[in-house]
């Protein structure tokens, strides 16, 4: 039920978020009463920032953000330049998240058409709790829902000449006041070379906290790679490209020297406006430190082995 | 007209005591904040870093508003708020840095690098440090040692109107070619206030020397 009005989700089907962040304690204890064998197939792939209480594997001081958080203080221009803007009910009432389709296309052996429902439909829908670092060194901790991108491009079916994936922002001024502004060149476009959207980490989201994706937050599919900047999780996504040569993602576009194709989480190479060697954890006073590729060095540090990241920013 | 001046000195308060209320509110964790309140998002400190920033540049337009005001009505008895006005923009100023001090809390070496490194950063600290010996030497007494060094000395909050809007222009992060709306009507105010001045002294002297 990935999609639906917010109007459809009645209050008590709603998990509090108390509930929410125990609730793999709970099917634990369930389990212990024998009421349930799976809770044993809860596990999620190695390294991820997990909430499994039960496991005892929340690191210090990486409590999941609220709601309230995650959905009041978003960059997506297309509903304004404020923090506040893309959640204000007078700039994004008017955005209509369904139906959806989205078109594969470019090098790909099944280019079509596809109702959002269906493309979900190819692969499984799990939880991601991942840590969320903007490029403006203000980070969080953020429960997703969504499909891996890779179980997703193995069923699509790219040729062997596509080596990178271009997503594109859907474009509607009508509903999108940002859009009727030029504060960037739309559509949205993001990119990601071919080993970086086939990382198990890449995830293709439609909800937070259990609730479908609100359109501040890209409603309702957009993309979270959690080793890099937020920039690079195109929201409200309308388009997946295969293509070979490397797109020019739309922030390299508008200031190609503040921002590049990589934008990988990199303490040691600052924006030229400001460090980014720290972040400020949105809820937190004291500031963190920002950790290489985020805290996924492990999973993701192997794809750029060689490569100069200062340059490849 | 008794209370007119405490009257202006507690308009002037009125900012701070809204952010003031704004931080409390946060720090209580009101979704939300009652009345009066500034408005702060989940991320306060940010938020009333850039707050006390922009009321210092509205204190300095204030205050340097004044004497073309004066000029303009003959309505004299505005210059006894300079002083006032120009204090309370020192103070917004300071304000504005300490939060920064609390953001950064206390990381000296870290704050070092931002200042070294980051030229909006920098920028904004020489504007503070124009508008320090400005406010030291606002008393009765450093007007009187001073003599007509002082009005020289002083005329530096010219400077400083300049480099705080570049702080404020350079701070902001925007696309290339696109237009920094906000910076630019805080940039045309000061050069009207700052021309008017000029222009002034021009006709001025043009009086004189036919007289």
């Amino acid at each position: 039920m990935l999609i639906r009005k917010p109007t459809d989700i009645a209050s008590s089907e709603i998990t509090p978020e108390d509930v929410y962040l125990n609730r793999r304690q709970f099917i634990g204890t369930a389990g212990a009463l024998g009421l349930g064998a799976v809770a044993a197939a809860c596990g999620t792939g190695d390294g991820k920032l997990r909430i499994d209480s039960a496991a005892g594997e929340v690191e210090q001081g990486e409590k999941p953000n609220t709601y309230e958080e995650i959905t009041h203080y978003n960059n997506f221009y297309e509903f304004g330049y404020g923090k506040e803007d893309p959640s204000d009910p007078d700039l994004n009432s008017k955005f209509r998240p369904q139906p959806w389709t989205v078109r594969v296309e470019g090098l790909v052996k099944k280019p079509a058409d596809y109702h959002l429902e269906d493309l979900i439909k190819l692969a499984k829908v799990e939880d991601r709790t991942y840590r969320f670092r903007c490029v403006e060194a203000w980070s969080m901790v953020i429960p997703w829902q969504g499909i891996q991108l890779s179980n997703l491009i193995n069923k699509l079916q790219p040729l062997p000449s596509a080596k990178f994936v271009e997503f594109e922002t859907v474009v509607r001024p009508s509903e999108m006041p940002g859009q009727r502004t030029n504060s960037l060149d739309w559509p949205y476009i993001e990119g990601l070379r071919m080993d970086e959207a086939m990382n198990p980490l890449t995830l293709v989201a439609t909800g937070i906290y259990g609730k479908s994706l609100l359109t501040q937050n890209g409603a309702p599919v957009r993309l979270v790679i959690p080793w890099k900047y937020g920039f690079k999780g195109a929201k409200s996504i309308v388009k997946i490209r295969f293509v070979d040569k490397q797109p020019m993602n739309t922030w390299q576009i508008q200031n190609p020297r503040e921002y590049g194709f990589y934008a990988n989480v990199n303490p040691t190479v600052d924006h030229p406006r400001w460090t980014q060697a720290s972040e400020r954890r949105i809820g937190q006073f004291r500031r963190l430190e920002t950790k290489m590729f985020n805290g996924y060095a492990d999973q993701v540090a192997s794809m750029y082995a060689g490569m100069d990241l200062r340059k490849n920013f | 007209m008794k209370f007119a001046k405490p009257l202006v000195f507690i308009a002037c308060l009125i900012p701070i005591a809204r952010i003031g209320w704004g931080i409390a509110c946060a720090i209580a964790g009101c979704t939300a904040p009652p009345y009066f309140a500034q408005h702060l998002g989940v991320n306060p400190i940010r938020d009333a870093e850039i707050e006390t920033g922009l009321w210092t540049l509205r204190f300095l337009a204030i205050a340097l508003a004044v004497t073309p005001a004066r000029r303009i009505t003959h309505w004299n008895v505005l210059a006894k708020y300079r002083r006032m006005l120009g204090l309370f923009t020192f103070f917004y100023a300071c304000v504005h840095l300490s939060l920064w001090f609390v953001d950064w809390w206390f990381d000296w070496p870290a704050m070092w690098d931002e200042i070294v490194k980051h030229k909006f950063i920098l920028i904004g600290m020489l504007t503070f440090l124009i508008l320090l010996p400005l406010a030291i030497t606002s008393t009765n007494g450093w007007i009187k040692r001073l003599g007509k060094r002082w009005a020289k000395l002083h005329r530096l909050v010219y400077l400083a109107a300049i480099t705080g809007t570049i702080h404020y222009l350079w701070g902001l992060s925007s696309k290339q070619g696109s237009t920094p709306t906000f910076p630019i009507l805080y940039m045309a105010t000061f050069a009207l206030l700052l021309g008017y001045r000029a222009w002034d002294k021009l006709r001025k002297q043009k009086q004189l020397a036919r007289a």
